[in-house]
């Protein structure tokens, strides 16, 4: 199993650490990873994205132009990662601020309503857990009990306290993937 | 054993390793895409762990100048910077190669020339295989292809610049320094006690006991007889370096018609090139050089009998191709592809190369 993931939105969505939690999760339960940021101007305001691969083998190359699933959280991300899908793959978005919406029909894609469930669970930074639990029903190349060892170790211990939101966060992410 | 297992980017892999490895001391100074170095160094501590000391120097050529003062004490000591960091430390590299001092000296290169890009890049090849300064020098030059090498070839540099006396270098991108991996960490080295430095490094300038004469640390001869019996002793050293510390990994080449040559991050981009090529029944291996210097010639020279033609890929307008045209001797086709000035080239780039260079060609 290899899964060649792109994450993309805006800087300031958590589009970075929801790349490293998933890298971490699959660590966790003994898998090759690999996590390449966009490190460019574009991270100083704007664009932000990030390259996860979770394997069963040894990873080749960390940055890629083709993935197995796109998970695309602003309209400049859409323009620019909807071809770049696999034939046959996954494009996971969150409709908030798309203006254009996917049109590929050789690709399997997804909504989550991941801002407005963030904003009703009272704390928008979940935003990026909920499309993370979004992303896991679609793919579940990932146990849940490794993504919340994944989480602790990616989050600093004095944020701890905040797991069972982040939990619940993805399991409402879990529960609210449409597709399209 | 205490081995533990961690998700790391390859700069704070080499923080991290230079604390393990027991090294005394890192100076540095900021610069993207390496500054996660210093940063992970100054936020971990290091002189309350082994006591090491970590120093943001006022410019890169003080803190090459700082490792070449550590170094003339026998201090394990380091520095990191990216291309034009490094640029502003070659005179320092030189006379560090002359006063023959064992150090470790990571480049995470940008793209260039002039202050270029923050974008990864290859094109420091011949700055760090060549002699970036002045005279009659070579480093060793260590080129991980993943965040574990990263770690790893920290403590492999220290080992083989004491036992050469002379730079090291570590020659990473902005790839290999910003993507995180998995990470097997060792476990802590204990720093050596100066009784242990002064048995290993008889020559350093620890303090003159009365039973030897004085240890001098200089890179000046005056005299061009002696001079050039140093000049000799160098050339006797890289000799010794060239037969013993060639270093590479071979993938797929038993049954290649062709080789991809590469190193560092394009190693990793040339790996998912030739599964696409051997999908499309091309039988493709990869030469990955590990170290740049010591050039594999030899093992270049088998390639040659059985291969119908190598292709060099490196992040650069065409620097190791070089050393691989002079290693093929122009027995089979040899065709360089890169991209520049911070692009990263797509796999399938790769497979269009060779289809077109040496395959067509």
């Amino acid at each position: 199993m290899t899964e060649e993931i792109i994450i993309a939105g805006f800087g300031g969505q958590g589009v970075l650490s929801m790349g490293k939690i998933l890298a971490y999760s699959g660590l966790m339960q003994g898998q090759e990873v690999s996590w390449m940021p966009s490190y460019g101007p574009e991270m100083r305001g704007g664009t932000s994205n990030v390259t996860t691969i979770i394997s069963d083998e040894r990873i080749s190359s960390p940055i890629l132009n083709k993935y197995d699933t796109a998970i695309i959280l602003n309209q400049q991300s859409m323009d620019k990662f909807e071809s770049m899908v696999k034939p046959g793959g996954n494009l996971l978005y969150d409709p908030n601020g798309i203006i254009r919406h996917p049109e590929r029909k050789d690709i399997n894609i997804y909504k989550v309503e991941a801002t407005h469930i963030a904003t009703e669970m009272g704390n928008v930074k979940v935003f990026n857990m909920v499309v993370l639990g979004a992303y896991l029903k679609i793919k579940p190349i990932v146990k849940m009990e490794n993504v919340m060892k994944g989480l602790k170790k990616s989050i600093p211990v004095r944020n701890h306290k905040l797991l069972p939101l982040n939990e619940e966060a993805i399991k409402n992410g879990m529960k609210s993937l449409v597709k399209a | 054993m205490e081995k533990e297992l961690r998700l790391m980017k390859g700069n704070e892999a080499i923080a991290e390793a230079a604390i393990r490895s027991g090294a005394d001391a890192y100076f540095g100074y900021p610069i993207t895409p390496q500054s996660e170095v210093i940063e992970y160094l100054m936020a971990e501590k290091p002189h309350e762990r082994t006591g090491m000391v970590v120093l943001q120097a006022e410019s890169e050529v003080a803190a090459i100048n700082m490792v070449y003062g550590a170094a003339g004490c026998g201090r394990m000591a380091m520095t990191s910077s990216s291309s034009p960091g490094v640029s502003l430390k070659q005179e320092g590299i030189s006379y560090i190669a002359g006063a023959e001092l064992p150090c470790l000296i990571v480049n995470v290169v940008r793209a260039g020339p002039g202050l270029g890009t923050i974008q990864p890049a290859q094109s420091d090849y011949f700055q760090s295989t060549k002699g970036g300064g002045h005279g009659d020098y070579r480093l060793i030059v260590l080129a991980p292809a993943s965040v574990q090498e990263m770690y790893d070839f920290v403590e492999l540099g220290f080992e083989l610049a004491f036992k050469y006396r002379n730079p090291v270098m570590i020659q990473s991108d902005g790839i290999i320094g910003q993507m995180m991996e998995k990470v097997v960490i060792g476990p802590q080295k204990q720093r050596r006690t100066p009784e242990e430095i002064i048995k290993q490094c008889p020559w350093a300038t620890v303090g003159k006991p009365t039973t030897r004469e004085r240890n001098i640390i200089t890179s000046l001869d005056l005299v061009a007889a002696k001079q050039e019996e140093f000049n000799l002793k160098l050339i006797k050293k890289y000799k010794e370096v060239k037969e013993n510390e060639v270093r590479y990994e071979l993938i797929n080449t038993e049954d290649a018609d062709y080789i991809l040559v590469a190193y560092g991050s394009s190693a990793r981009l040339s790996m998912k090139a030739m599964d696409l090529l051997r999908a499309k029944g091309i039988k493709v291996g990869i030469l990955r050089l590990i170290t740049l210097y010591p050039y594999p010639t030899k093992i270049i020279g088998e390639l040659t009998k059985k291969v119908k033609g190598f292709l060099a890929v490196e992040m650069s307008a065409g620097q190791m191709v070089e050393d691989l045209q002079l290693a093929v001797q122009f027995k089979k086709p040899v065709a360089h592809f890169g991209r520049l000035g911070g692009v990263i080239p797509a796999p399938e780039e790769i497979v269009e190369a060779l289809e077109q260079k040496i395959i067509g060609g």
